[in-house]
């Protein structure tokens, strides 16, 4: 399936996850300051695992920068 | 602790000085100006992950000793507002938030309809809710009564080092406001620091005056102090302003020169 994951389309197995695509991405399990929303809902940490994606999901993967 | 701590909603904190995180040229000089600014709570954005990132922000500032207060920086609708606090609260395990909602890409204001909108959902969703917001009376009272924990009026554009173009706004807010008003935005140097406390703001919000300064660890303290010798005026009590002298030292005793009869 085709979904998009902060702003790049990316092609993924049926099946994948949230977890999938974190994963994907180098995020080492536990990584602080790390939040998903998919399509602009967030998905709390504890459910990665068990939210699948569908094709033109869109996932935004965010980390901690500086800012004021 | 401090003997003058400043209250927000339920967190007690010494240092009246909350530093913005945004514009450092990297981490060791962001923790280094972390305790030069005696900050005990520093902002932080979310943007999109970057696979080839060099180590979090975060560790530098669990470092440092610092807490985190998450922003909506860049947001330009309530609705990409609420959902970027909702993903803040989620990747930083605090229900505290900067409301930033921006109007207009050149001046970095804030959009007053939807800052408005955002705070109230915010608010009911169980977040501490700290606006930025205009230096508009009206406004800081509306978000007040939405249930924000402070009001983060601006000095001045973000980013400008203006300082506080409006003072006379910044102390109707002050006066008007039962929560705590942080001046966020416009700081340029220590002095306008100072000037904020000295107006009776309860903290100053400073970011890229220190991140962009020559040296910014020594700007920080600065800035640091000048918060510090503010506060110490406002509760001092400056005299009133006169449009004309009042001599500081007594007429009483003064001594004639003046002899009789002997033109000068």
């Amino acid at each position: 399936m085709n979904v998009t994951v902060n702003g790049e389309p990316r092609e993924l197995g049926a099946g994948a996850t949230v977890a999938s695509v974190v994963q994907m991405l180098d995020v080492t399990p536990g990584a602080r300051g790390v939040a998903v929303a998919l399509d602009g809902e967030v998905v709390s940490r504890g459910r990665w695992g068990d939210t699948r994606l569908s094709d033109g999901s869109v996932v935004e993967v965010v980390a901690a920068i500086g800012g004021g | 602790m401090s003997d003058d701590p400043l209250r927000i909603a339920d967190r007690t904190l010494s240092s009246r000085l909350i530093l913005g995180t945004g514009g450092f040229a990297n981490h060791e000089l962001l923790a280094q100006a972390c305790r030069a600014a005696e900050a005990e709570l520093c902002t932080v954005a979310l943007r999109r992950l970057d696979p080839a990132a060099r180590g979090s922000i975060l560790d530098v500032l669990d470092e440092a000793g610092v807490a985190v207060l998450p922003n909506t920086a860049g947001c330009y609708t309530a609705r990409d507002a609420v959902t970027t606090a909702q993903l803040a609260r989620e990747a930083f395990g605090t229900d505290w938030i900067k409301l930033e909602v921006i109007g207009d890409d050149r001046t970095l204001l804030p959009d007053a309809v939807e800052l408005v909108g955002a705070a109230e959902e915010l608010v009911d969703d169980g977040f501490t809710v700290l606006p930025y917001t205009t230096d508009d009376p009206v406004l800081a009272r509306r978000l007040e009564d939405v249930g924000c924990a402070a009001v983060m009026p601006l000095g001045s554009p973000i980013g400008s080092g203006m300082g506080i173009c409006n003072p006379y706004n910044l102390s109707i807010i002050i006066e008007r406001a039962g929560v705590p008003v942080i001046l966020d935005a416009g700081v340029g140097t220590a002095s306008d620091g100072a000037l904020a406390m000295e107006l009776g703001c309860d903290a100053v919000l400073c970011a890229s005056a220190i991140s962009r300064a020559h040296d910014p660890v020594a700007m920080a303290r600065a800035v640091a102090l000048g918060v510090q010798a503010g506060r110490m005026a406002r509760g001092a009590g400056r005299i009133p302003r006169r449009r004309y002298a009042q001599a500081s030292t007594p007429e009483e005793g003064m001594p004639a020169f003046d002899v009789p009869g002997v033109s000068q």
